[in-house]
């Protein structure tokens, strides 16, 4: 037994594969947070008043918060002053128009990532917005999209061009005071995505962006909005990587989803930061705030995420079960690997009636990863036959790693009904040796019986990121046997 | 094809094996018997290539190969099958899908095509009629859920999708029912063949009714302690292996 527990021990241990830095020259603040600092950012970026007035409000409110430490993550303090809160690439200003302007390193590694926007682009006829630090680079499909009504673009754009729409619903499913990290996020909010999908409209494609983070000490601080009007449909596909780097990088996103009467919004991640080396050096700090309200009758809202990248992962997608009908989705694989911690989970708040809810929660704990689930799934008293189903499986791997469990439930109605269902499991030596018994590689093997456990995620993933999904897992986990 | 020459081997530092021969020729089966905790899965696992067993002594050669020197996954590739005792239960992994990457894992080896799925189907199907399994069983989770007997057959079947040189059965009848006990039985008898080797670890003669073995071993305390032909299970199952132990150093390998 000795010898295959050092053995899964270096089928943990893989170097990242989309380790590499790109040297762009950056247009960048120097370090510190004040609120000159914040007014500067806002002007940067010729922001109208309302904005630059709400980011300084949220400074403020940031001022009077304290960082939260209720969750299983450990990592030394971070100095928000010496942190710099703006960098883009070399021309912000005349952006370029098509690919060709584009920066051909830039181009070059999402290239090494394999994720070539030109190929994205013909296969899947996907839109890729790119977020290349803290400027967009590339915004393609607009317009296909434009056709449908749809408006897709980066958040900063939709400040000028959509102020209106903006002003309505930024922070109104998670207000500037919700969070410490969100409270940052809304005063020093870099870019992101917006999405505002008309009513009726069912969207003609997948949205997709890809996030990378680089210049050295860049806090990455994204906003994204996606608001989908009455009776229509959206599935927005969010996937990144990150450089290999040697400092601790914190990446505190928020992201906003309103679904309206008989919308529906479908938010899928694929998150592979750099998760540090073996020891833990470097890595990404990802302290992410996502929430989603469903405004609205038969309102659906579903989260489907597979996290393996990350030092340090605090995040929670939930969803606000307002309108009667509503539904609320979280579908997660988790993987920590060598000393990653993750504590992750979510909130389901049932306010409609016959609201329903589905958790399905998947960890993998290998190395010495430490993992904590954490839910909450709450009826108030308005919540008529409410509903909700969770379950939360473990695997661990090897036996220096940890989950934990913390689900949280609080009734207010006496007509709901709460089922909850949790397993913990370790990947066995036997079932490892039954599949090389049968001429598997100890990694296909691996891969196959990990895959096995996330296979109801996976198949709420659009098709070609479950494809992308179980190969990340697969790399992930290269070294963690064998 | 299989020659074991003195091995030895431990388990967390505890001697299990203690200087065991056998040889089995292409074509021939061999049973093996003896009481429990005698060392015959152990003995399984070595062929297997198990690592919490410790070879400390001897060889194993197989096809003209040392075969202590392969990874598990390379034995497998080579022909050698293990129909094992207690097999596991891998949830979420489909019976068909790890029967798929296994057999294309192994062809793959061989230096033939991967067979595609519908090559794949149409032989996995002739496979599930020969040991009498419905398609659906394709399909659920390997072996979860399944009943003892629904298990060993599943090994069986999964013995006919890859088609090995070297077949170890370890208890395969054990649990099984009557009927279920021919289905097996017939579905290794098909098997059978010139070049195709087998080990049946049995406490039952009655296996031994229908596969009928070329030679019988016991196995007591980590050693064959008496080798023959098929009437040696009779005389065991008359007798019982006390007969034996009071009748020593008769043993003989072969
Ligand atoms: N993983 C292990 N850890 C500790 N001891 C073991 C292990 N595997 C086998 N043993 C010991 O080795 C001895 C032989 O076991 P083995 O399973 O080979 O017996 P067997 O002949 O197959 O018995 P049975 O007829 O009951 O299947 C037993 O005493 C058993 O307890
Ligand atoms: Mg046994």
């Amino acid at each position: 037994m000795a010898k295959t527990a050092t053995e899964l021990d270096t089928l943990v241990r893989r170097e990242y594969k989309e380790g590499f830095y790109t040297d762009i020259e950056s247009d960048t603040f120097p370090p510190g947070l004040d609120e000159d600092v914040v007014r500067a950012l806002s002007a940067k970026k010729g922001e109208p008043g309302f904005m630059t007035e709400w980011r300084l409000e949220a400074f403020r409110r940031w001022q009077q918060l304290t960082e939260p430490s209720w969750a299983h993550v450990h990592y030394p303090k971070i100095d928000f002053q010496a942190i710099s809160y703006y960098s883009a690439p070399k021309r912000p200003e005349d952006g370029p128009q098509s690919l060709d302007e584009v920066d051909p390193k830039l181009l070059e590694t999402y290239e090494k990532l394999g994720i070539p926007i030109e190929e994205q682009k013909m296969l899947a006829g996907v839109a890729v917005d790119a977020v290349f630090d803290s400027v967009s680079v590339a915004t393609t499909f607009k317009k296909t999209l434009s056709d449908a009504g749809v408006i897709f673009c980066p958040i900063s754009e939709a400040v000028h061009e959509h102020p209106e729409l903006v002003k309505q619903y930024l922070g109104s499913v998670v207000p500037p005071t919700d969070n410490y990290y969100a409270s940052l996020n809304s005063a020093v909010f870099s870019d992101g995505s917006f999405v505002y999908v008309p009513k009726g409209v069912r969207c003609p494609m997948e949205l997709s962006t890809y996030f990378r983070i680089n210049a050295m000490n860049t806090g990455q601080f994204e906003r994204t909005l996606i608001i989908a009007d009455e009776g229509s449909y959206v599935s927005y596909l969010e996937g990144c990587t990150a450089p290999m780097r040697d400092e601790n990088q914190l990446h505190a996103a928020v992201v906003e989803l309103v679904a309206m009467k008989d919308a529906q919004i479908k938010y899928s991640t694929v998150q592979n930061w750099y998760p540090g080396d073996e020891e833990g050096r470097g890595g990404i700090y990802n302290f992410v705030t996502k929430r989603g309200a469903c405004r609205g009758e038969n309102a659906k809202i579903s989260w489907t995420q597979v996290e393996t990248g990350s030092a340090i992962t605090w995040k929670y997608p939930s969803v606000i079960l307002e309108g009667d009908n509503s539904i609320g989705e979280f579908y997660s694989v988790a993987l920590t690997n060598n000393m990653q911690q993750a504590d992750t989970g979510t909130k389901m708040v049932h306010i409609g009636k016959n609201t329903s809810s589905t958790i399905v929660s998947k960890g993998i704990s290998a190395g010495r990863g430490q993992q904590s689930y954490r839910g909450l799934v709450k009826a108030l008293k308005s919540a008529e036959n409410a509903r909700n189903y969770s379950q939360c499986d473990s695997l661990l791997m090897g036996d220096k790693c940890g989950a934990h469990t913390f689900p949280y439930i609080e009734i207010k109605n006496p007509t709901a009904t709460v089922e909850h269902e949790a397993t913990t499991s370790r990947i066995g030596e036997d079932q490892l040796f039954y599949c090389r018994q049968r001429g598997l590689s100890e990694e296909d093997a691996v891969s196959m019986i990990v895959n096995g456990f996330c296979k109801e995620v996976f198949k709420e993933l659009p098709m070609e990121f479950a494809v992308e999904a179980q190969k990340l897992l697969g790399i992930s986990l290269e070294g963690a046997v064998g | 094809m299989l020659s074991i020459k003195n091995l030895h081997a431990s388990v967390a530092g505890k001697p299990i094996l203690k200087g065991i021969d056998l040889e089995v020729a292409a074509g021939e089966v061999h049973a093996i018997m003896g009481p429990n905790g005698s060392g015959k899965s152990t003995l399984a696992n070595v062929l297997a290539g198990r690592d919490f067993v410790e070879v400390t002594e001897g060889t194993v050669t197989y096809q003209g190969a040392n075969l202590l020197d392969l990874e598990p996954e390379e034995r497998a590739r080579e022909g050698v099958f293990l129909a094992f005792q207690y097999p596991v239960e891998i949830p979420g992994v489909s019976n068909i899908y790890l029967l798929k990457a296994a057999v294309n894992a192994i062809r793959k080896h061989r230096g033939a095509e991967e067979l595609d799925a519908m090559g794949f189907l149409k032989l996995v199907r002739e496979k599930l009629k020969l040991v009498e399994m419905r398609d659906e069983f394709l399909h659920r989770s390997v072996n979860e859920g399944f009943s003892g007997g629904e298990k060993k057959r599943n090994e069986i079947l999964q013995m006919a999708m890859l088609e090995p040189t070297l077949a170890i059965l370890d208890e395969t009848d054990s649990g099984l029912d009557i009927d279920a006990l021919k289905i097996v039985a017939s579905g290794v008898n098909a098997l059978r063949s010139p070049e195709r080797s087998m080990i049946v670890v049995t406490h039952y003669q009655r296996l031994l009714d229908y596969i009928v073995p070329d030679r019988v071993h016991v196995l007591a305390g980590g050693k064959v302690v008496r080798s023959g032909d098929k009437d040696l299970a009779l005389e065991l199952e008359a007798h019982g292996y006390s007969w034996i132990e009071k009748e020593p150093a008769q043993a003989a390998a072969g």
